[in-house]
């Protein structure tokens, strides 16, 4: 029988940047057992990622945030791209430089850098190979959790000097580039929460019209903001209770705060509110310092801001 | 039986039982995790019950609230069997390393340690819920006597199997981690096992546990 032999690759993690993980679409049906989702946390740019190297759309990508890693490559040539906003440059074997796009297949050789300087004016860019990394599942995801320890890499980021090993089994590939560029946006979309009238009336006029900065105090877990003050004229303590991303919850200092991907099972601080899931991609790669401002929407325009959403992505697949 | 039914976002559904924290409103609670869970819905991605509410995120590509409010709405709430849920006994050393809150409570509930043992062993706990860090169980209802507040500032790290403590409840931490509960006592029992991929959390909602003491030499043995 005539086997098709496949041969090891790896990256060299010269340097492994601020924040940079495993991801994929996350792990269900846990949260009963305080198992958080967790997953990417910008779902376009990991789609895309992956589409634009032709693999499955729920393959594990690299996930970073602000300054990416520093790789060096070993093995037989394999095909890369990044998406997001992100300065990178590929410096080959011979020294030569070349300045990367993003959403531009590049083909990798034997000792060749990828150096991801960072991301510009936004927080998470992923990268994802032809080829696939050699990884285990975690309860039904690739993920990493830091705060939890879950996922491969022993629920750790990846940090220097360790390897990344890759299944090189040789796909061929047609290469297909993307124009596409992020865009910003103007106000973040939100439905209003069950808690939404233990606010006084000043706060809840507040929440709709005044800007919330981003502040440091983000991560994968969620996103603190700070403005005026929400004053709770009810309770400002509940009895703990479930969450979801994109939940805006307000805790007794009167500042939101945003669940995110590795947000916790549950909590027990009042919901005002919660971000549409046509704005989670926008909203998690606003940097510290930015101003957000909420605009409420209905149930049925957040369903419809949805499908536009997934029409959008489906168009940019299309394109590859 | 589920007093209000809302949309939490535009992807989850939030189902609220009440105000009241008790062991009659969680069952209810739990009876519908475990209905839906049998259901295996289409598109249904987490359930999540707490003490009074239940919240059902779903994925918005292949379901919505509509649909999923209805099912609820619809849902035929068999009682589980009382064998599916467990009966657990867990081991706990209350030597004086492990009880990092003796004084405290001594103080505080005006008790003798030894007779805020005897109580806090003399009963059988419901689980409530189980979350916050992976697997840990919220355990009720401790009984009046013991009932004490939280630290006012709360420990950066609490040690791994440590029991907590607070108004009418007892968790256990299956992880090291920063906590505010008044910790009486240590488990050398892998509450959570990350390696088990089936069953990783040995407490459920819906278990009920009955607590063992034991001495630093059983403590060692078990722990290994």
């Amino acid at each position: 029988m005539n086997m098709i032999k496949s041969k090891n690759s790896y990256f060299e993690v010269e340097r492994a940047g601020v924040n940079t993980t495993f991801q994929d679409r996350g792990r269900q049906n846990l949260n009963h057992i305080g198992i958080p989702v967790s997953g990417v946390m910008d779902k376009r740019n990991y789609i895309l990622a992956n589409a634009l190297l032709k693999k499955d759309l729920n393959s594990p990508v690299i996930e970073f945030a602000y300054q990416g890693p520093l790789l060096k490559y070993k093995g037989e040539e394999i095909f890369i791209v990044l998406t997001g906003d992100v300065k990178f440059q590929i410096v080959r074997d011979n020294n030569k430089k070349i300045i990367g796009e993003p959403y531009q297949v590049y083909l990798i050789q034997n000792n060749d850098k990828i150096d991801i300087q960072s991301t510009n004016k936004s927080v998470y860019g992923y990268i994802s190979v032809s080829e696939d990394f050699i990884l285990d599942k975690t309860w039904g995801s690739y993920s990493i959790n830091t705060k939890a320890n879950i996922g491969p890499n022993n629920g750790e980021k990846l940090s220097n000097n360790q390897k990344i090993n890759i299944d090189h089994k040789k796909k061929n590939l047609t290469i297909t580039n993307l124009n596409y560029v992020n865009s910003k946006i103007e106000y973040i979309r939100v439905l209003r929460s069950m808690h939404f009238d233990f606010f006084s009336e000043k706060s809840k006029n507040i929440f709709f019209n005044k800007e919330f900065k981003v502040t440091k105090l983000s991560d994968r877990m969620g996103m603190r903001l700070k403005g005026q003050v929400l004053e709770n004229v009810v309770n400002s303590n509940i009895k703990s209770e479930g969450l979801v991303k994109g939940v805006i919850q307000v805790p007794s200092d009167g500042n939101p705060i945003i669940m995110l991907s590795d947000h916790g099972t549950i909590g027990g601080y009042p919901k005002i509110a919660n971000v549409i899931s046509a704005d989670f991609d926008k909203l998690v790669q606003m940097i510290p310092g930015s101003a957000i401002k909420f605009k409420q929407v209905s149930l049925e325009e957040a369903e419809k801001l949805f499908k536009f959403y997934n029409l959008e992505t489906d168009n940019l697949i299309n394109q590859i | 039986m589920i007093k209000n039914i809302l949309n939490l976002g535009d992807a989850s559904v939030y189902c609220d039982f009440g105000k009241d924290v008790n062991k009659e409103i969680n069952t209810n609670v739990i009876n519908y995790f475990n209905n839906l869970k049998d259901k295996k819905i289409e598109g249904i991605t987490n359930i999540t019950p707490s003490y009074n509410k239940l919240i059902i995120s779903f994925d918005l590509d292949i379901t919505n609230f509509l649909k999923i409010k209805k099912i609820i709405e619809n849902l035929e709430v068999k009682k589980k069997n009382e064998n599916k849920k467990k009966f657990i006994e867990i081991p706990i050393c209350n030597e004086k390393k492990f009880t990092l809150d003796h004084s405290r409570l001594e103080n505080l509930l005006k008790i003798k340690y030894d007779k805020i043992l005897e109580i806090f062993f003399s009963k059988e706990y419901f689980c409530y819920m189980t979350g916050f860090i992976a697997g840990m169980p919220f355990l009720g209802d401790i009984s009046e006597k013991l009932r004490a507040k939280r630290l006012e500032t709360p420990r950066v790290k609490v040690p791994k199997g440590s029991i907590g403590l607070t108004e009418q409840f007892c968790n256990i931490y299956t992880y090291e981690s920063p906590g505010g509960w008044n910790i009486i006592g240590n488990t050398p029992l892998e509450i959570f096992n990350k390696d088990n991929q089936k069953n990783p959390a040995l407490i459920n909602p819906g278990d009920t546990v009955k607590f063992k003491q034991i001495s630093e030499d059983e403590y060692d043995k078990i722990k290994k």
